[in-house]
């Protein structure tokens, strides 16, 4: 085998591309598995053949959080390891594909951040990053997550509810719907910058409420889980996580919350409306028009092996939501 | 340009295309099994078994435009190997869907397959390569005579189905899937004079 000791006049490539360029080119690269490796088989993960992995080991640093625990959102139901949660996310500023935010978004910076509450309300709020962990009485919670791919996970949240901001900003009577934005930074966000990268979504990423559906004491805004500030594969700083949606509803790494009388446009929906609706609620009777919801595969412990797949229950279980949608075709509003 | 390919070149060849089919198989399908495989060991392996059965299915395709540049027609005898890989993972594929995604419930297998279309179109890619690689023994070729051929150029249909199971599998990231609509086309185009002439007989006949 021939091995070619670079000379020192062969000046390394990284070096004299603009880094960013160069760390996109690698990405693109990795994700043709064709082109790469005249590849018959490229690796699902990182775990197996690390042929264009990363090569920066640098990990995030999340630290501990003080929280109480409510009994009401404790729960029997085996949690996801914690490992499974913060490697397997569906994040598209940080690439398309589960192990891309894991692999992509450890420089992120959190720090300083700025989440405005505005648009129709009396009380304006900005929140900068100490605020975030400290403006509100922390507790943890333990909520299904039901991703509409349908697989599901069981994680312990850490943050406050998102009535407590809303009520704290003091919404006007006008105020009908909740609209939420994720921050807006190619620069850290491969996925912004490039749109191969980033599944050729136009970002930032939207979400949105109805209001009644915004000040449910279920809808939260989490800040960290099992016991520590979010890693920002999970969205760091502070995402949103509404447990009877799916997944996608659940936006990450917020900077603007804004109440507004008109049903905000979001992001999924404006991509594929046949598929993604306004509500998303989880619903077994209503499929994707690719595949069925009515059951999903829940990612605990165990491999291939484990018969992990469950009914998918309506409102992914959280009945107490139904009076918000009584007397709505939850078929036509899916 | 000539190339001369001995028998030990050829055998070592399907040395490296056994290795290399075989070995990601087994140590893909350990990890999945012993959970190191990422958190839904699920959906790596349909990713896996899925893009390497289209990997394999194009390098099949490759064979011919190659031996004929090299004018080297040795090397068709690493076709079938090939094309039996792809077949194999395709079929492995499609069990990982059947064990596994929907862990044996029958009725919505059929349901699936009868109301997405990108599982029908797959299905029906499958059922080419199954036909196909069961007549793919010298004794069917002899049997089957002229139809053989017929029967085997079938083949492009097939790849045509997976590229289009592949592009509406995805959710927005529509990159990978078209580069691979353009390799489908390149090597489709290497043969157009052949299948311009399947449509032109089955006009006349
Ligand atoms: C009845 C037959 C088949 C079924 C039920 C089936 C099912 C699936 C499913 C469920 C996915 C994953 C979609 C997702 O979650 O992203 C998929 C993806 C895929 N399948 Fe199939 N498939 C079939 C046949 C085939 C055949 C014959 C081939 C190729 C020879 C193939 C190649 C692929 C490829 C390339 C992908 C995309 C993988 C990726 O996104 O990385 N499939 N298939």
């Amino acid at each position: 085998m021939l091995i070619k000791t670079p000379k020192k006049s062969e000046i390394k490539e990284s070096l004299v591309t603009d880094e960013s360029v160069y760390n996109d080119r690698r990405r693109i690269l990795k994700s043709l598995g064709f082109i790469g490796a005249a590849a018959l088989a490229t690796s699902p993960s990182s775990q197996a053949f690390n042929l264009f992995g990363s090569d920066d080991d640098d990990v995030f640093e999340t630290a501990p959080l003080q929280y109480s625990q409510a009994d009401k959102y404790k729960t029997e139901e085996t949690l996801t390891p914690e490992k499974k949660i913060i490697s397997h996310n569906n994040f598209y500023e940080f690439g398309t594909s589960k192990s891309d935010p894991v692999e992509n978004a450890q420089e992120f910076k959190v720090n300083p951040w700025t989440l405005s509450i505005e648009g129709l309300v009396e009380n304006p709020i900005t929140l900068g990053y100490e605020d975030l962990t400290k403006a509100f009485a922390l507790e943890e919670r333990i909520y299904r997550l039901r991703c509409v791919e349908a697989w599901s996970m069981v994680i312990p949240w850490i943050g406050f509810s998102l009535a407590s901001v809303i009520k704290k900003a003091n919404p006007l009577s006008k105020a009908k719907y909740v609209a939420f934005e994720t921050v807006y930074d190619p620069k850290q966000m491969p996925g912004q910058r490039n749109r191969f990268v980033g599944g050729g979504i136009n970002y930032p990423y939207k979400e949105g409420l109805r209001l009644d559906e915004a000040l449910h004491p279920l809808a939260f805004l989490s800040v960290g889980l099992y016991g520590k500030t979010l890693p920002p594969q999970n969205g760091a700083p502070i995402r949103l996580v509404v447990p009877w949606k799916y997944g996608f509803k659940s936006i990450k790494s917020i900077v603007k919350i804004r109440l507004t009388d008109k049903k905000p446009p979001v992001t999924w929906n404006i991509l594929a409306p046949n598929e993604y609706g306004f509500y998303a609620n989880v619903n077994p009777a209503v499929s994707h028009p690719r595949w069925s919801q009515a059951r999903e595969r829940r990612l605990t412990t165990g491999g291939l092996l484990t018969r992990n797949r469950i009914e998918t229950q309506l409102f992914n279980g959280y009945d107490e939501v139904a009076d918000l949608y009584a007397g709505m075709d939850l078929r036509k509003n899916f | 340009m000539r190339l001369r390919l001995l028998p030990k070149h050829i055998f070592g060849l399907k040395l490296v295309i056994h290795l290399s089919a075989l070995l990601p198989l087994v140590f893909t399908f350990y990890q999945a099994i012993s959970d190191q495989l990422g958190a839904d060991p699920v959906e790596d392996l349909l990713h896996f078994t899925g893009i390497s059965a289209f990997n394999l299915l194009l390098i099949s395709l490759m064979v011919s435009p190659l031996a004929k540049t090299f004018k080297t027609a040795a090397l068709i005898r690493v076709r079938r190997v090939l094309g039996l890989y792809a077949f194999a993972y395709a079929l492995i594929h499609f069990l990982v869907y059947i064990f596994f995604e929907l862990q044996l419930e029958w009725q919505l297998l059929i349901s699936e397959i009868i109301k997405r279309p990108y599982i029908t179109v797959g299905f029906v890619a499958l059922l080419i390569l199954s036909v196909m690689a069961i007549t793919s023994t010298k004794k069917s070729q002899i049997k089957l005579g002229r139809k053989w051929q017929s029967l085997h150029n079938l083949v492009y249909l097939s790849a045509i189905l997976i590229a289009l199971h592949y592009i509406w599998s995805v959710k927005s990231d529509m990159v990978q899937p078209i580069i691979y609509w353009i390799a489908l086309f390149i090597l489709l185009y290497f043969r157009l004079n052949k299948i311009k002439s399947i449509f032109i007989k089955k006009r006349l006949a």
